[in-house]
């Protein structure tokens, strides 16, 4: 059988196990992706899609079942392990953008590939005003994200999530927070970006319409897989 | 952007500049700290200083003199005291038994700098009509010299000594009416009497010391007081003058002598420095208390304000050492840069002070010490607390879950 990009077998998540306020948020989820795939996990609030994508994210861990990357079970590694493979192998867009006030556009891009430690200077810099030139902003490269729309804000943390050319691209609500019209072009940009290489894009969105234009759509209910 | 740094000083360096108000203020109640130890430490160095000069330049850190006579209670075969009433008899002025070997003992000593014997006594100084009682001391002026700080006090004439010559304190060279270059008449109580020309006026600061210190070379004290090759004392300094009582109590075990401190006779004055060190201590202790409080305080704040900013940085791939060393690094250059300005306004808030601060006579109140060790030790010390103070905010970071920051 030839490895998938992305295996779960039969993840579950509980929290607070053993407690009275024990909480099982996800129950036996089975899910295969792989390169170049471009799909939407939609569901209700309170379905455990966050779970799922922080777990997919190796933000946190499962309590039950497997989770394998590039072939690689993550359960058998470590903190450490898992932050490194998590740096390299993984890009996050959230809904907030997130982006760090202390520094510019183009730093923030440039961030990944400083904490990677891999990557000398210039080719950082140089790898970073490509990407802010893809989503449309090399003119504001050196602004604050503070004096940036939200959209551009949005466009450069998508920028800063593919520096590091990851296998697996992660958007919890990317377009949430912005008007339609900046939406449509960060999802145009996704598509774009995804279109062009091998990144398999993963997207959490309670917008229909938006997820009716991904691949594929992965409806997630009281913690397991309704449709795939 | 790198600059060739870890990506924990360029954070570090970022997130203390953009908070630069934060900064600012915590750098400025830093050196408030700082410039305060600064300023205190120097100061009260220079007022040790100062008073240890006044007291070790007049006289000897240890003073060897011989044992006290004392009358033994006659006891009869059976061990029984006979007469119980033991009276102490009258002091002769004592001579130190086999000083030569003693000395040459105590120069061996490897806390003892030097030694110096000298002998001395009451004598009658006279000049025509006028007469005066007076202490003369007969000393090796080559080592003795460098004990007792005689040519410091010298305010006419200079220190050199032969066996015609003395040095005399300005108030008795007042009363005699003498200056330097003329003569005086010293008799001693057994009669001895010697002709003697005023090389020297000395000025101790102390009326009573200038009334009636004399100095004159050792073998002519010998010869005026009648006694030929003996000595009454031996004047001992040291490498530490702390340890002076401890070495005096060493001497008094080896030799049958008694020595005597500059702690012991001095003891109020020994008390007063400990007490002044002490206070300066716990005075140091607080600030550097307060100060690390301060930056613990502001480092917790920046913690919780940036904890979406840590989220973030964790989902990139930053270890948790990285967030701990990100974290200590703050506390650390709050510290170096508040030590850094601290050292500026202690040292010149000091040269201020040291410019306004009289004594009663108009000399200054203490003696400018900035040393450069001081300046050092505070930037050490700062920085170490401040990397201390970061130590639980820095842990407090790490431990930060990702997805709970992130969600905020």
């Amino acid at each position: 059988m030839a490895d998938h990009l992305l295996r779960l077998d039969t993840i579950s998540k509980v929290y607070n196990p053993g407690e009275p306020s024990q909480t099982e948020v996800l129950h036996g989820i089975d899910l295969t992706l792989d390169e170049g795939e471009f799909v939407a996990i939609m569901g209700p609030s309170g379905s455990g899609k966050s779970t799922l994508l922080n777990i997919i994210g190796l933000l946190d861990r499962p309590t039950g079942g497997k989770l394998f990357i590039g072939g690689q079970d993550t359960g058998l590694l470590d903190d450490a392990a898992l932050t490194r493979l998590r740096g390299k192998s993984i890009g996050f867009v959230f809904q907030y953008h997130h982006l760090i006030s202390a520094f510019t556009a183009l730093e923030n891009v440039m961030l990944p590939m400083v904490v990677d430690r891999g990557f000398p200077d210039a080719q950082c810099e140089m790898r970073a005003r490509h990407l802010i030139d893809r989503v449309g902003l090399g003119k504001v490269a050196g602004h604050l994200a503070t004096n940036m729309s939200g959209g551009q804000q949005q466009r450069i943390a998508l920028a800063r999530a593919l520096v590091m050319t990851p296998q697996i691209l992660l958007a919890d609500e990317p377009t949430g927070n912005l008007d339609t019209q900046s939406a449509d072009d960060v999802f145009a940009l996704m598509r774009e970006v995804n279109a062009k290489s091998r990144t398999c894009f993963i997207i959490v969105t309670h917008n229909m319409q938006m997820a009716e234009r991904c691949d594929r759509i992965i409806e997630v209910v009281d913690g397991q897989i309704r449709h795939a | 952007m790198t600059y060739g740094l870890p990506l924990e000083w360029i954070v570090a360096v970022r997130f203390l500049y953009e908070g630069r108000l934060q900064t600012v203020f915590i750098v400025v109640g830093i050196a408030i700290g700082v410039g305060v130890i600064v300023f205190m430490s120097a100061m009260l160095a220079g007022l040790e200083n100062n008073i240890l000069k006044r007291v070790l330049t007049t006289q000897a850190q240890i003073q060897v003199i011989a044992t006290d006579q004392v009358a033994r209670a006659l006891r009869d075969p059976a061990q029984e005291t006979e007469d119980a009433t033991v009276q102490r008899p009258s002091q002769r002025v004592a001579l130190i038994d086999q000083w030569q070997s003693i000395v040459q003992r105590l120069r061996d000593e490897p806390n003892i700098t030097f030694v110096s014997p000298t002998t001395s006594g009451s004598m009658l100084a006279i000049r025509g009509e006028a007469s005066r009682s007076i202490t003369l001391v007969g000393i090796e002026p080559d080592t003795y010299f460098r004990i007792v700080k005689i040519p410091d006090y010298i305010v006419a004439g200079t220190a050199r000594l032969t066996s015609e010559s003395i040095l005399v304190g300005v108030e008795l060279a007042k009363d005699l009416g003498v200056r330097v270059g003329d003569k005086i008449n010293v008799t001693s109580a057994n009669g001895g009497q010697r002709v003697l020309t005023i090389t020297g006026l000395l000025d101790f600061g102390n009326k009573g010391a200038n009334q009636r210190s004399t100095y004159v070379a050792l073998r002519t004290a010998q010869s005026v007081m009648g006694m030929i090759g003996g000595v009454t004392s031996l004047e001992v300094s040291l490498y530490d003058i702390y340890a002076a009582e401890d070495m005096a109590r060493y001497i008094m075990a080896a030799h049958r002598v008694v020595a005597e401190s500059w702690i012991k006779t001095n003891a109020q004055f020994y008390s007063a420095i400990q007490a002044q060190k002490a206070t300066n201590t716990l005075i140091r202790l607080f600030v550097g208390l307060s100060v690390a409080f301060g930056i613990a305080a502001v480092l917790v704040v920046s913690v919780i304000q940036r904890s979406k900013e840590i989220g973030i940085l964790r989902a990139m791939g930053t270890t948790r050492g990285q967030i701990i060393r990100l974290f200590l690094l703050q506390g650390g250059l709050l510290g170096f840069a508040g030590s850094m300005v601290g050292a500026v306004l202690g040292a010149g808030g000091l040269v201020y002070w040291h410019s306004v601060a009289r004594q009663a006579d108009g000399g200054e109140l203490f003696p400018l010490m900035l040393e450069q060790q001081l300046f050092v030790y505070t930037a050490i010390l700062a920085t170490l607390t401040g990397l201390l103070a970061a130590m639980a905010p820095a842990l407090r970071a790490a431990k930060l879950d990702p997805v709970v920051a992130i969600r905020g």
